[in-house]
C-alpha cells in the first residue's frame, strides 16, 4: 500500500533521515518506536510533503507521491494526524470536522460525525465546544476524527499516546484496532512501548535516522538484544 | 521541612472551574508526582506554583513565605527552578553558555552593555554541567543535542539557583524507557543530595511508580487521592479514573 | 462650538470610519490566513479611488453607471490583489517572513509610479453620486447625503462577512487556516487557492474602501502610505483577527479625528492650540490609552496573537580583528584618493551603515521588527538641527546630544511597543514612526514642516568633506563596535535568552520585557547618531528622513545583506546607497524601478546576499 524508498531528509546541514525504507501492507499497523529526535515525525512529514525529501521514492497504492503538495497527498487517502494534534482552537468540535470533511473519488464507507462520535463518545456530547476548550486526551480523539473525515484508507498517527493518561491511552488503541477491524492501513510513531505492543502487527525501530530493525511485534519481544540495544539507551 | 505548601488553591476559565480547592505540601528531598487525567487542572496547579497564572484564590507558601500571584522571575529568585515539557533551553547557544547565562541572571550581571561575557561563570556552569553528566558536551551547540540530553541541560539551568523547589513538567516525555528511568534516578539523587524538594507532573507510570516518594491524584481539579506508591496504584477510584486496566506499564 | 456642530461632526466620523473599517478588515484578514503583512494595502486603497475617479467620471452619470463603477474598481483591485498573490507572493512563502514584506513594499513602489504615470502628481476630487449630491438640514447644519451610504456602508459590510467567516465552508476554512494553514493543506486543502481568494477578498475591500470615498476625498499619490499606518493603528487598537474590534477601533479613532477637527483651534493661556492640525498625534494617544488598558486590543485576546516568528539567528561571530582594522585602513585613506562627489557617497554609505548596523542588532540579537526604525534616525537629525538652530548649541554639543535625544525617544516609543510582540509590535514601531513624522511635518513653528530646516552645517573644522567623512567614519566605527561587542556582552546573552526562549528565560529570573525595552534605548541612541550625522552632511533635513521609505530602506538593507552575518548590513547599506544614487540620477520613475530591483532580489536571492554566498559554496560539494 505504501512504500519508502531510499529516503533522505536534511535540515541545514543536518542528515535527519538517510536511506530510509518502510512498508505498509494494506489492513496492517505498522510502529515507527524510536525516541524523540530519531525521526519518526520527519518521516512522517516527508510521507505527506510537509518537508522536502533530498531523495528517495514515496509511493501509495500505485501512485509517485514524493514532490506532491500536502493537500494533493490528502487527496489521494493518507490522512495525517500530527504529533501535537493541531485542533483549530477557535472552531467548535463540528467545525473541525467539518475542515477536514473530504469525500473520495471512489467512494467507500463514508465517514460521517454521526460515526466518528460512535468511534469518540466522548467527543459526540461536546459538539459545540471550542476545540481549545478540550483536554489533551480529547484533542487527540478530536484530530484523528478529522483526519477520518477525509476518508483516508491509510492513516498516519504521530505518536498518539504523548502525554495521555494511562486510561486514555487505553481507550485510544480500542479505537486504532477498531478503524483496523475496519479496514484501515496504520503508520504509527511511538514511544511507548506498553501501547505499540497492543495495537501493532509490525514494527520498524528506528536510531538517528535510519531503520536499525523491523520485524513482527513478537519478533521484537522475544529479541532482548534489539531492545537492549536501541530501546534502552 | 516543609519546602512548599499550597493551600486552597481554586481558578477558573471563563466559568469552567479547571482547579477547585487544591492543598499540596512537598517536604526537603522528596519526590512528589502530581498526576490524574489530562484535563485535571495538573498544568494549571503547576502554573500557578510557579507564577505563571495567579489563582483566583488560595495561598502558596515557599518555606513560610507567601509567593502567591507572584511573577515567575521572582518566584525564581526565591529558590524555585523549573522545567518545562517541550524543552526550552536557547538554542542559538552552546550548552556552556546556556548554564552560564542562568549564572549571570542569578548573580544579577545582565545589565552589563560592555563587558565580554564569553568566559563569565564559565567553570560554574560547567561544574553544574557536571553534576547532570553533561560536561563533555558543554561546547556543542542546543541545537544539535539529543532530546534526552536537553532535558539534562534544562535541568543544570534550574539547578544554577541552588533551588530549594524544583517543579518538572513531564520531565520524561520524549524519552526512551531506559532513558526515563536513568533521568529520574538522576533527579532523585540530587534532591536527596541537595535536600531539593521535587514536584513533578508525568504520565509515565512507570516513572512515577519506580521514584516517586508520595503520589497527589488530582481529578476534575480535586485532589481523590494522596499517599504512597503501592496505596495510590491500588486505589479503586483511581484505577476506575486514570490508570485504566494496568496494560500501559509495568509488564513489559 | 455647539451641540449641532459636535453632532455633524460625529456623523462625519461615523462615515469615516466605514473606509477604514474596510481597508484594517481586509489587512486583517490578509495577514491572518497568509501571514503576510501588506504593505500594498494602502496602495489598493489609492488604486480604488483612482480607478473610481476615473470609471465613475466616464459612466458615473447615472445611478446605476455610479455604483457599477464603484464596484468594478473595487473588484479590479481584487484581482490585481491576487495577481500580486499568485504572481509575486507564491514564490515567496518559503523564505523568511520579511521577504514577503519587502516584496509587498516593492509593490507599493511600483504602484505609486504606475499611478503617477496614469493619473499625474496632483489631487483629483471625483464625481458626486448622482441622486445622493444634495444635501439635508439637520440642526441647522448641512450633512451630504452621501455620508449616510458611508454611514451604512460600515455595519453592512462587517455583518456580511461576518456570515462569510462564520457561516460557509470558506469562512471556516479561513478561520482554521488563520490558526494553523499547515494542517489545513495536511487535510487535503488546497491551501495555494485559499491564499488567493484571502488575497482578492482583502484587496477587494481595501479597493472598495477607497472607491466609497470618491465623492468625499481627493485622490492623491500620498494615500497609500497615510492609509496603511492608519491601518494598522486600526488593526493594533481593534485586536489582531477580530472584524468587530476592527470596525470599533476604526470608529473610536474616526470620531477621535472629527471631535479634533470640530473643536478646532483653542485659545488657552495666550496660546492657540490647533486641534484640527493635531488629528495624528491625537490618534497616537488613543492607541497608547488603549494599548495600556488592554495590551491586546479592545477585542483582541491574548490567544489570538500567534507568536513572534523572527527566525532565530545564531550571534554570528565578528570578522578577525586584522580585517577590521584592513577596512578601517582602506576607509580611512579613501578620501585622499577619491572625487569629492564619492566622499559625499561614501560617506552616505557609512552614515546608513550605522544606521542598518543598529536594526540589525534590534532584529538579529533583539529578536524584535521595527517597521519604524527612521524615526529615531529623523529624530537624531532633527534633535541636532533643533539644537543647533533653534538652541543656539555648538555643532559639537548638538551632534552629541541627539543620540540621548533619540535614545529617549525610543524608550518612550518602547515601552508601549514592548507590550507585544511579534508582527504587532512592528506595526506599533510603524504608527510611532508615522506620528513622528507627522510632528516634523504640521509643526511648522518649530520644524519648518514640510520644507525643514536649512543651514545645518558642521563646526568650520569640519567643513571640508573629507574632515566630515573621518568624523563619520570615526563615529560609525565606534558604534558598529559597540554593537557587536554588546551582542557578547551579559546583556546581549540576557536579550539572545529572551529571544530563543521568553518562557525559560523568565523562569530563570530574567525580565525580558525590560531588556527589550533597553534594547529599544540603545538602537534608538545609535540610530539618532547616524542621523544626526546625516543631518550635518546634508546641511538641511526634510521629513523625508524618517518617512516610511526610509524605515524600508533600513530593512532592505539588513535583509539584503542577510540577518545572519553581522557584516551584513554594512554590506547591504553599501550596495542599497550605491544603487539608489545610481538610479535617481537617471529617471524620473525611481520609485518603480527601486520597487522592481526588490522584487528581482526578492524572487531571484531570497536567502538575501548572504544567502547566495551559501548556495554557491554549497554547490561544488
Amino acid at each position: 500500500m505504501l512504500s519508502v524508498r531510499n529516503l533522505e531528509v536534511d535540515y541545514g546541514q543536518a542528515h535527519i533521515l538517510s536511506n530510509l525504507a518502510l512498508e505498509v501492507l494494506s489492513g496492517e499497523v505498522v510502529v515507527l518506536i524510536g525516541r524523540n529526535g530519531a525521526g519518526k515525525s520527519t518521516t512522517m512529514k516527508a510521507i505527506m510533503g510537509l518537508v522536502p525529501a533530498r531523495a528517495g521514492e514515496i509511493r501509495f497504492q500505485g501512485h509517485k507521491v514524493d514532490h506532491l503538495r500536502p493537500y494533493a497527498v490528502a487527496r489521494l487517502g493518507i490522512g495525517y494526524v500530527p504529533e501535537d494534534r493541531r485542533i483549530f482552537t477557535d472552531l467548535s468540535v463540528r467545525e473541525n470536522l467539518d475542515v477536514g470533511r473530504r469525500t473520495p473519488s471512489g467512494a467507500g464507507a463514508l465517514w460521517t460525525p454521526d460515526r466518528v462520535f460512535a468511534l469518540f463518545p466522548n467527543l459526540a456530547e461536546m459538539q459545540d465546544r471550542a476545540g481549545g476548550m478540550l483536554s489533551g486526551g480529547e484533542q487527540q480523539m478530536l484530530a484523528i476524527a478529522r483526519t477520518l473525515m477525509g476518508n483516508p484508507t491509510l492513516l498516519l498517527l504521530d505518536e498518539p499516546s504523548e502525554g495521555l493518561a494511562p486510561l486514555i491511552v487505553e481507550q485510544m488503541a480500542e479505537a486504532i484496532l477498531t478503524l483496523k477491524r475496519q479496514g484501515l492501513s496504520v503508520l504509527l510513531s511511538e514511544q511507548n512501548l506498553h501501547f505499540a505492543h497492543l495495537v501493532a502487527d509490525r514494527a520498524y525501530v528506528i536510531e538517528k535516522g535510519r531503520i536499525r530493525y523491523s520485524g513482527t511485534m513478537a519478533e521484537l519481544a522475544a529479541d532482548k538484544e534489539v531492545r537492549d540495544a536501541y530501546l534502552s539507551l | 521541612m516543609t519546602v512548599l505548601s499550597a493551600s486552597g488553591l481554586v481558578k477558573s476559565y471563563g466559568g469552567v472551574k479547571a482547579v477547585r480547592g487544591v492543598d499540596l505540601r512537598v517536604d526537603a528531598g522528596e519526590l512528589l508526582a502530581l498526576i490524574g487525567p489530562n484535563g485535571a487542572g495538573k498544568s494549571t496547579c503547576f502554573n500557578m506554583l510557579m507564577g505563571q497564572i495567579a489563582p483566583d484564590a488560595g495561598r502558596v507558601e515557599l518555606l513560610g513565605a507567601d509567593i502567591t500571584g507572584q511573577a515567575p522571575r521572582r518566584i525564581w529568585r526565591q529558590g524555585v527552578g523549573r522545567t518545562f515539557q517541550i524543552t526550552a533551553t536557547f538554542a542559538s547557544m552552546l550548552v556552556r553558555e546556556n548554564v552560564q547565562t542562568a549564572l549571570m541572571s542569578r548573580h544579577r550581571r545582565l545589565g552589563n552593555l560592555f563587558l565580554s561575557a564569553t568566559k563569565l561563570y564559565a567553570e560554574g556552569a560547567l561544574a553544574l554541567l557536571e553534576r547532570v553528566g553533561m560536561a563533555d558536551q558543554a561546547e556543542r551547540p542546543c541545537s544539535v543535542l539529543a532530546y534526552g540530553d536537553l532535558k539534562r541541560v534544562e535541568l543544570a539551568m534550574a539547578l544554577a539557583n541552588d533551588p530549594k523547589l524544583l517543579l518538572m513538567d513531564e520531565p520524561t516525555a520524549g524519552m526512551a524507557p531506559t532513558e526515563r528511568q536513568a533521568m529520574m534516578a538522576l533527579v532523585a539523587k540530587l534532591a536527596r543530595e541537595s535536600r531539593i524538594a521535587v514536584l513533578f507532573t508525568e504520565h509515565d507510570m512507570d516513572a512515577v511508580f519506580t521514584h516517586a516518594d508520595r503520589i497527589v491524584v488530582l481529578n476534575r481539579g480535586r485532589v481523590i487521592a494522596e499517599g504512597e506508591p503501592a496505596d495510590v496504584r491500588a486505589d479503586e477510584l483511581v484505577q476506575r479514573v486514570y490508570l485504566g486496566g494496568g496494560t500501559m506499564f509495568g509488564h513489559v | 462650538m455647539d451641540f449641532s456642530s459636535i453632532v455633524v461632526q460625529f456623523l462625519n466620523g461615523l462615515a469615516g470610519a466605514s473606509s477604514l473599517f474596510l481597508v484594517a478588515a481586509g489587512l486583517s484578514l490578509i495577514f491572518g490566513v497568509t501571514r503576510v503583512v501588506n504593505f500594498a494595502h494602502g496602495s489598493f486603497y489609492m488604486l480604488g479611488l483612482f480607478l473610481a475617479y476615473s470609471l465613475a467620471g466616464r459612466f458615473g452619470g447615472t445611478p446605476t453607471g455610479f455604483w457599477i463603477s464603484l464596484l468594478v474598481s473595487a473588484l479590479v483591485v481584487g484581482v490585481v490583489g491576487a495577481l500580486v498573490e499568485i504572481v509575486i507572493l507564491r514564490r515567496t512563502y518559503r523564505s523568511p517572513e520579511l521577504f514577503q514584506l519587502l516584496a509587498t513594499f516593492a509593490v507599493v513602489l511600483v504602484i505609486k509610479d504606475v499611478a503617477l504615470a496614469i493619473w499625474g502628481a496632483d489631487s483629483l476630487l471625483g464625481r458626486r453620486a448622482p441622486g445622493l449630491s444634495g444635501s439635508f438640514q439637520f440642526f441647522g447644519k448641512v450633512i451630504p447625503a452621501y455620508d449616510l451610504v458611508l454611514i451604512a456602508a460600515g455595519p453592512v459590510v462587517l455583518g456580511l462577512l461576518w456570515l462569510i467567516v462564520r457561516r460557509t465552508r470558506f469562512g471556516r476554512l479561513v478561520r482554521a487556516a488563520t490558526q494553523d494553514r499547515e494542517m489545513v493543506g495536511a487535510l487535503g486543502v488546497n491551501e495555494a487557492w485559499l491564499f488567493t481568494g484571502v488575497f482578492f477578498l482583502g484587496s477587494f475591500l481595501a479597493g472598495l474602501g477607497g472607491a466609497i470615498v470618491l465623492p468625499r476625498e481627493p485622490a492623491n499619490l500620498s494615500l497609500d502610505i497615510a492609509v496603511i499606518a492608519d491601518a494598522f493603528v486600526v488593526v493594533v487598537v481593534g485586536g489582531m483577527g477580530s472584524l468587530p474590534g476592527a470596525y470599533l477601533a476604526a470608529l473610536l479613532i474616526a470620531e477621535v479625528k472629527a471631535l479634533c477637527i470640530a473643536i478646532g483651534d483653542v485659545s488657552m493661556f495666550g496660546y492657540t492650540v490647533s486641534f484640527s492640525r493635531l488629528t495624528l498625534v491625537v490618534e497616537f494617544v488613543v492607541m497608547a490609552v488603549v494599548l495600556v488598558v488592554r495590551p491586546y486590543g479592545l477585542l483582541g485576546r491574548p490567544s489570538a496573537t500567534p507568536r513572534a516568528q523572527v527566525a532565530i539567528m545564531a550571534a554570528s561571530r565578528p570578522p578577525r580583528g586584522r580585517w577590521i582594522l584592513l577596512v578601517i585602513a582602506v576607509l580611512a585613506v579613501a578620501p585622499l584618493l577619491i572625487d569629492r562627489y564619492s566622499i559625499v557617497l561614501l560617506n552616505d554609505v557609512l552614515v546608513f551603515a550605522l544606521f542598518a548596523a543598529s536594526l540589525h542588532f534590534f532584529m538579529g540579537t533583539g529578536g524584535m521588527i521595527s517597521f519604524g526604525h527612521a524615526a529615531y534616525f529623523g529624530i537624531g537629525a532633527y534633535a541636532a538641527a533643533l539644537l543647533l538652530k533653534r538652541a543656539g548649541l555648538q555643532m559639537e554639543v548638538a551632534l552629541t546630544l541627539a543620540p540621548v535625544a533619540g535614545g529617549i525617544a525610543a524608550l518612550f516609543f518602547g515601552w508601549f511597543c514592548v507590550r507585544l510582540s511579534g508582527v504587532y509590535l512592528a506595526m506599533l514601531t510603524l504608527a510611532f514612526a508615522q506620528i513622528a513624522w507627522s510632528i516634523a511635518y504640521q509643526w511648522d513653528a518649530l520644524t519648518g514642516g514640510s520644507n525643514g530646516m536649512v543651514g545645518v552645517w558642521p563646526a568650520a573644522w569640519l567643513a571640508d568633506k573629507a574632515a566630515f567623512y573621518w568624523l563619520t567614519l570615526g563615529v560609525t566605527v565606534v558604534g558598529v563596535l559597540w554593537l557587536w561587542r554588546m551582542a557578547s556582552s551579559p546583556f546581549g546573552y540576557g536579550l539572545r535568552a529572551g529571544r530563543d526562549s521568553p518562557l525559560r528565560a523568565e523562569a530563570l529570573g530574567i525580565d525580558v520585557r525590560r531588556q527589550q525595552w533597553f534594547t529599544f534605548g540603545v538602537v534608538g541612541a545609535v540610530a539618532a547618531a547616524a542621523g544626526a550625522l546625516y543631518a550635518f552632511s546634508k546641511g538641511s533635513i526634510s521629513p523625508d528622513v524618517m518617512g516610511i521609505q526610509r524605515s524600508v530602506d533600513a530593512l532592505v538593507m539588513v535583509l539584503l545583506g542577510g540577518v545572519h552575518s553581522l557584516v551584513g548590513p554594512l554590506v547591504g547599506a553599501a550596495v542599497l546607497t550605491w544603487l539608489q544614487d545610481e538610479i535617481i540620477r537617471d529617471t524620473e520613475y525611481w520609485r518603480g524601478l527601486l520597487g522592481l530591483a526588490i522584487l528581482a532580489l526578492v524572487l531571484l536571492l531570497p536567502q538575501g546576499l548572504a544567502g547566495a554566498r551559501d548556495l554557491w559554496r554549497r554547490k561544488p560539494a
